[in-house]
């Protein structure tokens, strides 16, 4: 006998307490969905929890998106920046001092490791956590590029920003290789004191992009 | 139903450890032990109290989450064959471990086929318990552990005690004169001067492995979670190095226990609110990975998943003591844990610490290799009210210690259980308690000093040997109300 049908005929015999016609897809009675939680401000939300750890977050509006990444990068002054395809042009600084490093072709690790941060998009965000979550979709690439270089600025709209994980979870397809990053690396694991800055990037910095106001949607 | 003894898988206990109260009496006398315990469990529990108190539905978070793991339980086998289809059909491959050996086997066997001879691995439970490492290393395999308190466990040459925190025993500096002594041997040394900041260290660390992973060719992992209906795994961590072995490698292999299974994708609304918060005490773990399958372009091109029984199949047998594999190894409970507080994880034996290993370790051993552990505890219940899932870990403890009883029953009763037999006898018949109190009461003047035995007579001598005991009153309550009560004409 395999050890498949092993297990498995292991397990038919430990289950025989289990009535016959009690379903393996129905509910249990007891799981009811968590509650959605609705945060006045989710935005602030999202911007105070992503900063307590100790993320830098930026707060700007569609117009002026790409003067203040411009600025979160002159923080930094990279001369390789990975930005990978399907970054929204009209974001990219006007002003480039960097080299665009686009992984096509795809950059062996030691490149990407060599190189001095990344500037992505993300699926969506959570509020509630402080949370961003990557899909490798357009604008984010594949998940080693926002993981080897030591700085990661990830720019994401305000109507991106989910309440909670539940709802983050409805909005997220499991197809995709998914990372849900809460702020810079750390580890607790030396009498248990919280240090930023391990293996994943040491530095985040969030840019959050709100609709311009009315007006200045109309008279761009 | 008992498991007999001589096919048990070797990992869930440390062979040659001794038994609990023994290790524990060697734990309890180390001070410096106590007071990295002392100072660790406390900041975790404090951290740990704000996190949940910050979720007004934390108990029906609790109700769910303990819902969905105990029904999808109770389908195990659906839910396993789905995963099945859906990682295979997402380009993975999976293979199903008996025990700890054939587990061990399956992985050497693919690090194998892959030319390589090293392995990086992310930390996990699962490869503890069957003692993976130590199979590929007697294969010629190298694995290196890349989570920091692994390294530190695996540069000192000791044992986890700790589910999250496995060098919780360990203070900083210890590590820095770890680092110093041992890195230079396994790779990268540690940076010249280096102090005992946990930054510092955190850095040397980094350091370290950079290198190792980015030449890894093969990663091992465990998994947190997999969904049955996607087929997504899901490993939750903190410092990136687990996205490093999940994404750079070319070949991944993940050992998971059947146990983690979830019928849905949509199921981790709960635990992904759950683990974290219960675990670091955070709203959310600094990273957590899901992958379904391989990824054009993206991670690793082969992926295989190793299901592993070793003694769950025989934990589920138990109607009682199954519900200890609902655990997501968050390790709250042993943060709250006063016996684990005082004795550390080492005392265990196992890699399953605290009052969640006092009653996983004996189910997936098999209760005559781990027969003290469901001692180990004062059934305080503070376990039972920390765990995310609502293990009624008091409640397995008990019945646990009726099958230790049980299994060591022989021909001949147990001091014990002739002792009980007296007791019975005694407390049965008014006049053979007026007696046996009589006597105690004598023997207690003679004996007590202060109110207080110190010392029983006899075999009694080993029940008095870690606790004092009241003297008897010198008058019985049934004397003093006979004395006083006594009606007229009597």
């Amino acid at each position: 006998m395999s050890s498949r049908q092993e297990i498995l005929t292991r397990i038919a015999g430990a289950l025989r307490d289990v009535p016959e016609d009690e379903g393996a897809e129905a509910a249990p009675a007891d799981r009811r969905s968590p509650v959605v939680r609705h945060p006045p401000d989710p935005v602030a939300l999202f911007a105070e929890r992503a900063a307590e750890y100790r993320a830098a977050v930026t707060r700007t509006t569609e117009s002026e998106a790409s003067a203040a990444i411009g600025a979160a990068l002159a923080a930094r002054s990279p001369a390789r920046l990975v930005v990978p395809h399907g970054f929204p042009e009209a974001w990219l600084p006007a002003r480039r001092t960097w080299q665009r490093l686009e992984d096509d072709p795809p950059l062996r690790p030691a490149q990407l490791d060599a190189a001095d941060g990344a500037l992505t998009t993300c699926a969506l965000a959570v509020a509630e956590t402080g949370t961003l979550v990557l899909d490798a979709g357009p604008g984010q690439g594949r998940r080693a590029l926002t993981l080897l270089p030591d700085f990661h600025l990830c720019v994401l709209r305000s109507a991106q920003i989910a309440p909670d994980v539940p709802t983050a979870l409805r909005g997220l397809d499991p197809c995709c290789p998914l990372t849900f990053v809460s702020g810079p690396s750390a580890t607790s694991d030396i009498e248990l004191e919280r240090v930023e800055g391990v293996h994943g990037p040491r530095v985040l910095h969030i840019v959050i992009v709100e609709p311009d106001s009315r007006g200045a949607d109309t008279h761009p | 139903m008992t498991r007999t003894a001589k096919n048990e898988p070797p990992g869930v206990v440390w062979l040659g450890t001794p038994h609990f109260p023994v290790a524990a009496r060697t734990a309890v006398g180390d001070p410096q032990l106590r007071e990295n315990l002392r100072r660790a469990t406390t900041t975790i529990r404090s951290r740990r109290l704000a996190a949940v108190g910050e979720l007004d539905d934390w108990e029906d978070l609790r109700t769910a989450g303990a819902a969905v793991k105990r029904a999808a339980l109770r389908h195990l086998d659906t839910h396993l064959l789905r995963l099945e289809e859906s990682v295979e059909r997402a380009g993975g491959t999976v293979h199903w471990a008996a025990d700890a050996a054939e587990a061990n086997r399956i992985v050497t066997e693919l690090v194998r086929a892959t030319g390589e001879r090293e392995v990086v691995k992310v930390k996990s439970m699962a490869t503890q318990e069957i003692g993976l490492n130590e199979a590929l290393s007697a294969a010629g395999i190298t694995a290196y552990e890349t989570d920091l308190a692994e390294l530190i466990v695996q540069l000192a040459d000791d044992r986890p005690s700790h589910i999250l925190v496995p060098a919780i025993h360990k203070n900083r500096t210890e590590i820095r004169e770890l680092f110093t002594t041992t890195m230079g041997q396994w790779g990268r040394p540690a940076p010249e001067n280096l102090t005992a900041d946990p930054a510092a260290l955190a850095e040397a660390a980094r350091l370290h492995l950079r290198e190792r992973f980015l030449r890894a060719r093969v990663a091992v992992s465990g998994a947190n979670f997999a969904c049955a209906d996607t087929g997504t795994v899901v490993v939750v961590e903190s410092e990136g190095n687990g996205r490093m072995c999940l994404t750079l490698p070319e070949t991944l292999i993940t050992v998971m226990g059947i146990e983690k299974v979830l019928p849905t994708f949509a199921d981790l609304d709960v635990f992904l609110q759950l683990l974290p918060r219960s675990a670091t005490g955070e709203r959310m773990n600094p990273y957590t990975s899901m992958w379904t399958g391989t990824h054009d372009g993206d991670g690793p091109r082969d992926f295989h998943l190793v299901l592993l029984d070793n003694g769950r199949t025989a934990t589920l047998r138990d109607t009682v003591g199954r519900q200890a594999l609902a655990c997501i190894r968050c390790s709250a409970c042993l943060n709250v844990c006063p016996v684990y507080e005082r004795t550390g994880g080492h005392a265990y034996g196992s890699p399953y610490p605290g009052p969640i290993g006092a009653v996983l370790t004996p189910q997936l051993a098999g209760i005559e290799h781990a027969p003290s552990l469901p001692f180990a505890s004062t059934l305080c219940g503070a376990c039972y009210d920390a765990c995310p899932v609502k293990i009624d870990i008091p409640e397995v403890l008990l019945h646990l210690r009726a099958r230790a009883v049980e299994s060591k029953r022989g021909p001949l009763p147990s001091p014990e259980a002739l002792v009980m037999k007296a007791a019975a006898t005694t407390l049965a018949s008014p006049r053979a308690l007026a007696w046996a109190q009589r006597a105690a009461a004598l023997g207690g003047r003679v004996l007590a000093r202060r109110g207080v035995l110190r010392r029983l007579p006899g075999p009694l001598a080993r029940w008095s040997a870690s606790r004092d005991t009241a003297a008897p009153p010198r008058e019985t309550f049934r004397a003093w109300w006979r004395r006083t009560h006594r009606r007229p004409g009597q």
